[in-house]
């Protein structure tokens, strides 16, 4: 990327966080890529609304909590997070179980804003 | 843009998600286990036929064929090899894809 | 390469870093400082202790550019910057500095 180019990159979540290793990949990815200053947004569909659900308690399973970094998304000056209204529907969830401020919407607005990125990222 | 999906609609839920996403005009290329919702007489073959009408589908022939599924393939959707694949990726502005 | 520190030996990776966190004291992180050739001085302690408050809330090291912020909102401007941070750890502040805290090698450092 040259210098002064600024690019759209929409990193899209759609995985459950500790049954595969796509969430943390994805969130070390965006910490990573962080300091390109790229205009970066991030959106959670299907099973990935899960990643944000508060609460995460990971002792147990001796894996390390990883939720607690997503607060820190804004230091890094990313606060574009959308979340797919469906998904969240569909799993009894709601704006109030996210552990971060995100947008809520449709999946079809988040198509919307697919269409607008230099890069999408999948995970 | 384009889309890839290469999940097996009975399986995961990657070609339902897309095509909720997807915008008027957008391309979905179905490749690997996606091929097969691309298939006559499989049950998401009624969501297919209707999002062709808003979408292009293209299929993956290699994966089609690989799967002894090559004489089956559904009405309007548009086979393509890895040349045309290529095409797809050059030709859009940028892809998602439905892992 | 273990670490000795009052007769105990604490394990660290290949690159020095403290393989487990939670044994880290103070004698610790003036042993891995002894081996950056830093003489720890308040002033070091104060970057070093904000790096372990840091982790602790987030579970991760800070990039630099984040810890130079962050630590300009918390400490003050006259802290905030590169220039105060290399000047006490001339090898790279989140480098160095998270070595000295126990702390893993920050994401994204290269």
């Amino acid at each position: 990327m040259s210098e002064g180019q600024v690019k759209k990159i929409m990193y899209v979540n759609r995985k459950a966080p500790y049954g595969t290793i796509y969430a943390l990949e994805s969130l070390e990815v965006v910490l990573i890529a962080a300091a390109f200053d790229q205009d970066v947004s991030l959106a959670f569909m299907d099973d990935g609304v899960y990643q944000l659900k508060k609460g995460h308690q990971t002792k147990g399973i001796e894996v390390k909590n990883f939720q607690p970094t997503y607060r820190a998304l804004d230091d890094y000056d990313i606060n574009k997070l959308y979340v797919e209204k469906e998904a969240l529907e569909a799993r009894g969830l709601s704006e109030e179980d996210m552990c971060v401020p995100v947008e809520v919407m449709s999946a079809a607005e988040i198509g919307k804003l697919m269409e607008e990125q230099d890069v999408l990222l999948s995970f | 843009m384009l889309h890839i999906v290469n999940k097996s609609p009975l399986e995961r839920n990657a070609l339902d998600s897309c095509l909720a996403a997807a915008q008027q005009g957008a391309a979905v290329l179905l490749i690997e286990d996606g091929v097969y919702a691309a298939t006559r007489g499989h049950a998401a073959e009624g969501k297919l036929q209707a999002a062709l009408s808003r979408l292009e589908i293209y299929v993956l022939t290699p994966d089609l064929e690989a799967r002894g599924m090559a004489q089956s393939l559904a009405e309007g959707v548009k086979p393509v090899d890895y040349a045309g694949f290529v095409e797809l990726v050059v030709k859009h502005k940028n892809c998602q894809s439905w892992l | 390469m273990p670490i000795e520190v009052n007769g105990k030996s604490y394990e660290t990776d290949e690159e020095g870093y403290l393989v487990n966190l939670a044994e880290w004291d103070e004698d610790i992180g003036k042993a891995l400082a002894e081996g950056e050739n830093i003489e720890m001085t308040p002033q070091h302690w104060e970057v070093v202790n904000f790096l372990r408050d840091y982790y602790n809330e987030f579970q991760i090291a800070p990039a630099v550019r984040v810890l130079t912020k962050s630590i300009g909102k918390k400490l003050g401007p006259e802290k905030g910057n590169s220039q105060y941070l290399y000047e006490l750890f001339p090898y790279g502040p989140a480098k160095q500095a998270c070595k000295i805290a126990g702390l893993p090698k920050p994401t994204g450092c290269i």
